[in-house]
This record gives C-alpha cells, sequence and structure tokens, in this order.
C-alpha cells in the first residue's frame, strides 16, 4: 500500500472512529443533542452538516495560501456561512421535499463549531484532496454519532426506529421504519433534551471502554466551544 | 511595511467577502424565482387539504378577503367557488402550544361545518405533540364535520378538561391549544359568515369574467 492510500484510510478512520467529532473531540455537542430526538433526524442533520464541511474545507484548502493567520476565522466563519447559505437556497428551490425535512437544521451548521475546528487543525495546512476527505469523514463521522444518538434515544423514548426515514430519503425507505417496543413501554425523558445528555455522555462512555479494551490510548482533545 | 501588511490582511478578506457575495448574490438570483414558486405550491397544497379541488372552481389563492379576527388583528379568508356560490372558505389559526405558537389552517363549509384542519408549522415536542400532524397520527382528522353546537360549548375541550377531545398520552397542552384555536375559527367564522358568504369573486390576474 502506497503511503498515500494509507494517508487517507488515516484520514478515514480518524474522522468515524479515534477521532470522531462527537465522541473523542466533543465538538458539535449542541446539534448533537438538540436534533437527534430520533435517529432520522440525527440523520438528516449529520448529513447535510458532511456536505458542508466538505465543501468548506475543500475551498479553504484551495485558497490557503492566500488566507493569512490574521484573517483565517473570519474567513473560516465567511466560508462556512457560505456554504451553509448556498445549500440552504439551492434545496429550497431544487429539492424542496427534502428541504421541508431538512431546512430546519441547515441554519444550525453555522453554529456548529466542528466544521470550523476542522478547518483550522487541517484544511489550511493541506493540499485539496486529503482536506476534501477530512471535511467528508469528519461529517460522517458526526452522522454517525448523531444517527447512533437518535437512535438510541428514540429506541427508549418513543420505542420506534428511523420513523418518518421515508420523509427524509424517499418512499423507498419505508422497510426502515421501525416499531421495536409498544407505544406504552417509553421513557419519555429520553426524547426530552435531558436524554440528549445521559445518551450522549454513556455513548462516550462506551466508545472510551472499546477503546480501551483494543488496548488504545484514549484520544482526548480538547473542547472550548459547543 | 507593518502598516502596508496589515492593509494587505484587509484586503484579502475584502475580496473574499467579495467572491462570495457575489456567488450568492447570483445563485439568489437564479433560484428565487423557483423558490416563491415552491412556496405558492406548499400554500395551495395545505390549502387544498382543507378545500379540496373537486369543491372550487376559482383561484382560491387569489381569491381572499380580508377580515380582521376578534382582537382585531388582519386575518385573511381564501374562498372557494363552485359556479359562483360561495363553496367554503379556510383560513389560519393559531394558539400557544407547548413551544411556540401553533398555526393550522382550517376550511369550513357554508354552513358552519369543518372541512378539515391541518397543521402549518408548529415547534411541538417531537414524538409527542407532534402527533398533531397528519403524517404521524389521525387525531387532526376528528375535527372534520364538527361544527359550533357539534359538540355543544362545553364539550370543546380536551377530556382532562371535561371536554370531548382525547388529550395525547404525556402532552395534554397540545391539543388543548388546538382545540382552542379551532373553536376560536369557528367563532370567527360564524362572526363573518355573512360577509364572507356575500364576498363579491375576485379574479386571478389576467382572468375576464
Amino acid at each position: 500500500m502506497s503511503e498515500r492510500t494509507d494517508n487517507y484510510l488515516r484520514i478515514a478512520r480518524d474522522g468515524l472512529w479515534d477521532n470522531n467529532g462527537v465522541f473523542a473531540m466533543l465538538l458539535g455537542m449542541c446539534p448533537s443533542m438538540a436534533m437527534t430526538t430520533s435517529a432520522t433526524n440525527g440523520l438528516g442533520m449529520g448529513l447535510a452538516t458532511a456536505v458542508v464541511m466538505a465543501a468548506s474545507s475543500l475551498l479553504v484548502a484551495v485558497s490557503r495560501h492566500w488566507i493569512t493567520q490574521q484573517i483565517r476565522i473570519p474567513v473560516f466563519i465567511l466560508i462556512v456561512a457560505a456554504m451553509v447559505t448556498l445549500v440552504d437556497i439551492t434545496m429550497n428551490a431544487w429539492m424542496h421535499e427534502l428541504y421541508k425535512v431538512l431546512g430546519l437544521f441547515i441554519p444550525l451548521i453555522v453554529s456548529n463549531c466542528l466544521p470550523l475546528a476542522r478547518l483550522e487543525a487541517f484544511a489550511a495546512k493541506e493540499p485539496p484532496l486529503p482536506a476534501f476527505l477530512d471535511g467528508a469523514f469528519m461529517g460522517l463521522g458526526f452522522t454517525l454519532a448523531l444517527t447512533l444518538i437518535g437512535a438510541v434515544r428514540e429506541i427508549l423514548g418513543a420505542g420506534t426506529l428511523f420513523a418518518d426515514a421515508s420523509l427524509l430519503l424517499g418512499p423507498g425507505f419505508h422497510f426502515m421504519e421501525l416499531r421495536l417496543l409498544p407505544a406504552t413501554a417509553n421513557v419519555l425523558v429520553m426524547v426530552l433534551p435531558p436524554g440528549g445528555f445521559l445518551v450522549t455522555g454513556a455513548l462516550i462512555i462506551l466508545k472510551r471502554a472499546i477503546d480501551l479494551r483494543r488496548g488504545k490510548a484514549i484520544q482526548m482533545a480538547g473542547a472550548h466551544c459547543v | 511595511m507593518n502598516i502596508l501588511s496589515n492593509s494587505r490582511h484587509a484586503w484579502i478578506l475584502g475580496a473574499f467577502c467579495l467572491v462570495f457575495a457575489l456567488v450568492l448574490a447570483l445563485t439568489h438570483q437564479v433560484a428565487a424565482s423557483d423558490i416563491e414558486a415552491r412556496a405558492q405550491e406548499d400554500r395551495m397544497r395545505s390549502l387544498e387539504q382543507v378545500l379540496p379541488a373537486d369543491m372550487h372552481d376559482n383561484d382560491i389563492l387569489s381569491d381572499t378577503l380580508d377580515l380582521a379576527d376578534g382582537e382585531g388583528k388582519p386575518r385573511t379568508v381564501f374562498v372557494a367557488r363552485r359556479g359562483g356560490a360561495v363553496s367554503g372558505a379556510a383560513f389560519q389559526v393559531q394558539s400557544p402550544g407547548y413551544a411556540g405558537p401553533i398555526r393550522l389552517m382550517m376550511g369550513v363549509q357554508p354552513d358552519g361545518r369543518i372541512i378539515g384542519v391541518r397543521v402549518l408549522a408548529h415547534k411541538e415536542t417531537p414524538g409527542l405533540g407532534d402527533r398533531i400532524e397528519v403524517k404521524k397520527g389521525d387525531w387532526i382528522l376528528r375535527f372534520s364535520g364538527l361544527s359550533l353546537d357539534k359538540p355543544a360549548e362545553r364539550g370543546w375541550r380536551v377530556k382532562k378538561d371535561g371536554g370531548d377531545f382525547d388529550q395525547f398520552a404525556g402532552a395534554t397542552i397540545t391539543p388543548r391549544a388546538v382545540v382552542r384555536a379551532v373553536h376560536e375559527g369557528l367563532r370567527f367564522f360564524a362572526a363573518n359568515r355573512d360577509r364572507i358568504l356575500a364576498s363579491p369573486a375576485m379574479l386571478a390576474k389576467g382572468e375576464t369574467p
């Protein structure tokens, strides 16, 4: 395996698991708790974020030689906000059914600091292709985390899994919509805000336990924003 | 030298702003008419649910009447006509729910019976209060056919308050707000019934009598 593909695999593994935005870096905590009342919501928010992250990482990497140290933060915010607005306008006009489901989440991506953190830590120093991959895989890792949190909360809180997935993904995905527990067996608190904290905390513990068992050092990056 | 390099940063930042402003303005320009068309379709679709297409032969989006609700706030009434006679009316009602206002569209027949009620927008708790949406439960369909005297005044409450309407397990405030809004809508229609039925037809742009 060449060094280059090795490097790309490393980026993918970092984004999806080792350095996962939510479970390892503890970034983007606000959407990961506020938007995960169901697995479908988590998936939608995650995918929208992944698109924005991949696009803005690519843009920052392409223009990294012009972005000087002093103005990098405003430029990063400008790029993320512009990408979010572009996605918002485009989806509203030409993917309207999807927009009606996701529209609520899209503006919130600007206030997520995971994209900003990846631009600063990775895209600003790397060539376009690795930066694009980093944005995409960090975004997919974020999607994975949000879908997982949403799934646990939805199963415990509502007894269903992927309810209304067909509204997000199209009518072909009706088969994903499952009812696992009877409607009366719900732990309501799980879909309410405290459930977000409980489930996110429990899943972080679980990830660390798995990493410890596999003999890996726990990766811990400081989180300074939500 | 220092001043020069400082102004260089400003120029670069300004250039980025300019480029992205242009890109966004261009996208907006291209998409604006499509976005307006989608919004129009959405409005039409929510109206069609409470004023079915076979009930009217006019353009209900442009055949409107501006009235004032019980508190004097403006309320637009969409009038459905068939063969020139008023066959129904639809309007928005709203009431504060558990989290923010719940906006509903309701359609009423000329005799004051409800054709249907649909939720336009709400911020109720997912999995609890959102069962008022027709795609998540059939509770909202229960209003069809009801009127001010069916049930009587006392019945226009949720069961917990001694009325006729079921609340949801874990959510009483949401159905209570919807029942209150629909009841208010019926009273609004009763108070303005004569004006709505006597309203002259408004023609869509470009249409001739």
